[in-house]
């Protein structure tokens, strides 16, 4: 089978710029992304189905075309086009419940993760205490190996 | 037309027809809550007729139009529809589960729900996630497999996002975005699937990928794991799942946790048993496999809400299921399939149980939570007996499950395999401390020793989620548990309990299952027609 390269590269192009796209934490963005990733398996779906030829139904003919057009791969477009379509309009009233909820579009941190992180956090200083003191006793202008511990840095 | 053939398609007719009526009984509660109940009933019914047929006759396949073959050795043209030992299997613990969820919601509306519930939506979509996630294990065929994910997604991101409420659409933002990169990454597998082969019938696909390199192979075979990884929650690819999972109300986490991962599972095994047998990238999932149960379960211990842990232990026990099928071998797959329906059933109990707790106490975050096993004995004991049975105690089916992949394991012999033994064990381990840890603070001491013990919610919510926190002393008697929600529970536990007195029979079914599924030539033969 022989393929054509420019459609490939528009592939390719779609798919980079919807990924650059979802990478973004604006919802509107995220949902073009998605919108132009969806295009671009469907134009490859298209290409993967073969070359253009006679619409696959009896007795039509196209510009005498020998062979016949997969149709399989057009139905499998029309569904994803679909099912895309739905996803998109249920991202969109989400995206407005969102805005009305938040008046922001943005996507939130989860504010469980927040907590867990603050946990750290509050480890963080307990751990600090069992680290060894500098012994107050000793010449401290001296630099010595305690100087090269995070948050000792520098001699005292 | 036989009898087994008539049965095959009704587990997605059933539901898709009472979807409908139920919207269109979208007024009459009442109405809506019978025809909801009668359709899972009927597909409970079909399934374990299915179940029959399947173990009795073999594969059974549906060419759903009867439009005949392309040419003769070849697929047929159209829609297939296959049920074997495993698909099975998957119906009847996922029809089960889904019943006694709807029972369970159902019983929770009419006790804790009022006018203002968005019911009228909630049925459907229930319903409409029961005939896609049914759809999926009947697929025979690649592209149909893909619809059958999109209809149960559809409905999860409407059942996710129910009520609408802030948290939700936070959470339901990420599920959905996820959902819909793993759903692209799976269209483009497809495309790629048809580029090389030029066919969407999965067992006519087995057979043209015999000519095909093994590069291409295992190329194609990356792009779809990361498709069905995602829907499984597989680690790295699992960091949405407690995000997203536990700001659901409890029945829709309760179904989502035990079937929507399941479902990519079960995709999975029939792509790396069916379309790629050669086992390229075993090694690679056996190492997905021990991170997943490693890193989820340490997720899990850092958790201080309920719901989230247990989202937690869900992904840790996904990666027991990928490490079974990564072994390749008949007791591996064995153990996975076994592992697979326990985990279905205790999963959901568990997600129900906190339901139950969150009703009962107001919260369910451990920072609140205290004296349950006071307040109430029958809570503890529902909770107690799913719980140990996720820790893997000796006489139930968790730990059966993990004897078994912990055996096929050691047969394999390999160190990575020795490694995974390891990790499965520490898993094991972790998950009994997360559990009792759950048990002694919310169970065992006193309400008034728990950090923040003297909040709560104001009301038991049902479907909608509006917390708003009062003084636990505040708080409205709730009165004892309702039947309609402690009967569904106590069912799934009897279920589960059930794979473990059964355990000989229902092993020596997933062996079965599992023979079926490794001998790839019969499933062919039965939908391609003849020996190729």
């Amino acid at each position: 089978m022989t393929t054509f390269l420019v459609p490939l590269i528009l592939i390719g192009g779609l798919t980079s710029a919807g990924v650059y796209l979802l990478l973004e934490r604006n919802l509107t963005r995220m949902l073009l992304g998605l919108l132009l990733i969806g295009n671009a398996i469907n134009l490859l779906i298209l290409i993967v189905g073969g070359r253009s030829g006679n619409p696959p139904i009896r007795g039509r003919t196209s510009d005498g075309a020998t062979t016949t057009a997969d149709p399989l791969a057009q139905g499998m477009i029309l569904t994803a086009i679909v099912i895309t379509m739905g996803v998109a309009a249920f991202v969109l009233a989400m995206a407005y419940r969102s805005y009305r909820l938040t008046t922001e579009e943005e996507v939130g941190d989860d504010p469980e993760d927040a907590k867990v992180s603050e946990l750290a956090a509050k480890d963080a200083p307990a751990v600090e205490e069992d680290r060894s003191q500098p012994a107050p006793a000793r010449d401290t202008d001296l630099p010595d190996e305690l100087d090269a511990l995070p948050g000792y840095e520098g001699s005292r | 037309m036989s009898l087994s053939a008539t049965l095959i398609p009704l587990p997605v007719l059933v539901p898709t027809l009472g979807a409908a009526a139920t919207l269109a009984a979208g007024r009459r509660p009442r109405l809506q809550r019978l025809i909801a109940l009668f359709a899972l009933s009927v597909v409970v019914a079909v399934c374990a007729g299915l179940l029959y047929f399947a173990d009795r006759d073999g594969t059974l396949v549906l060419d759903v139009g009867g439009w005949g073959q392309s040419v003769s050795g070849m697929g047929p043209l159209g829609i297939t529809l296959v049920v074997d030992r495993l698909s099975a299997l998957m119906l009847v613990v996922s029809s089960i589960v889904l019943l006694a969820v709807v029972f369970y919601a159902i019983g929770q509306g009419i006790r804790d729900g009022d006018e203002r519930q968005p019911v009228s939506i909630f049925l459907p979509s229930y319903l409409v996630l029961s005939a896609g996630v049914c759809t999926a294990f009947l697929a025979g065929d690649l592209f149909n497999l893909f619809v059958g994910f999109e209809v149960l997604l559809t409905a999860s991101f409407v059942l996710l996002t129910i009520g609408a409420s802030k948290d939700r659409v936070r959470a339901g933002i990420s599920y959905v975005m996820v959902s819909m990169v793993s759903s692209l990454v799976f269209l483009f597998g497809i495309a790629l699937v048809y580029a090389t082969t030029g066919t969407l019938n999965m067992a006519e696909i087995a057979v043209r990928f015999d000519d095909v390199s093994s590069g291409t192979r295992s190329a194609i075979f990356a792009v779809l794991l990361v498709a069905f990884g995602i829907k499984a929650a597989v680690f790295p690819l699992s960091a949405w799942l407690p995000d997203s999972y536990p700001t659901a109300p409890a029945p829709v986490t309760a179904v989502f946790a035990g079937l929507l991962t399941k479902v990519g599972v079960y995709a999975i095994i029939r792509a790396h048993s069916l379309l790629f047998p050669n086992g390229g990238l075993d090694r690679l999932l056996l190492v997905a496999a021990l991170l997943t149960m490693l890193i989820g379960i340490l997720g899990a211990v850092a958790q201080s809400d309920i719901k989230r842990l247990l989202s937690f232990t869900l992904v840790s026990h996904i990666g027991y299921m990928v490490f079974g099928i990564a072994l390749s071998s008949q007791l591996g797959m064995s153990g996975a399939i076994y592992y697979v329906a326990h985990h279905i059933l205790v999963q959901t109990t568990l997600f129900l149980v906190v339901g139950l707790i969150e009703r009962q106490a107001g919260a369910s975050t451990l920072q609140r939570l205290g004296g349950l096993a006071a307040a109430s004995p029958l809570l503890a004991f529902v909770f107690v007996v799913p719980a140990l049975n996720l820790g893997g105690i000796p006489p139930f089916s968790g730990f059966i499950g993990k004897v078994a992949l912990l055996e096929a394991g050691a047969q394999s012999g390999s160190v990575l395999a020795w490694v995974l033994v390891g990790g499965g064990v520490v898993t094991s381990l972790l998950t009994l401390y997360v559990v009792v840890r759950v048990w002694t603070k919310a169970f065992w001491r006193a309400r008034a020793d728990a950090p923040e013990g003297h909040l709560s919610e104001a009301f038991p919510a049902s479907l909608l989620d509006e917390p708003e926190d009062i003084e636990f002393v505040d708080r409205d008697h709730v009165g004892r548990m309702p039947v309609g929600m402690v009967a569904p529970t106590g069912a799934l536990i009897v279920v589960g309990l059930a794979l473990t007195v059964l355990a000989g029979p229902i092993f020596a079914y997933a062996e079965r299952a599992a023979a079926e599924v490794l001998d790839r030539g019969q499933y062919i033969t039965a939908v391609v027609g003849t020996s190729r």
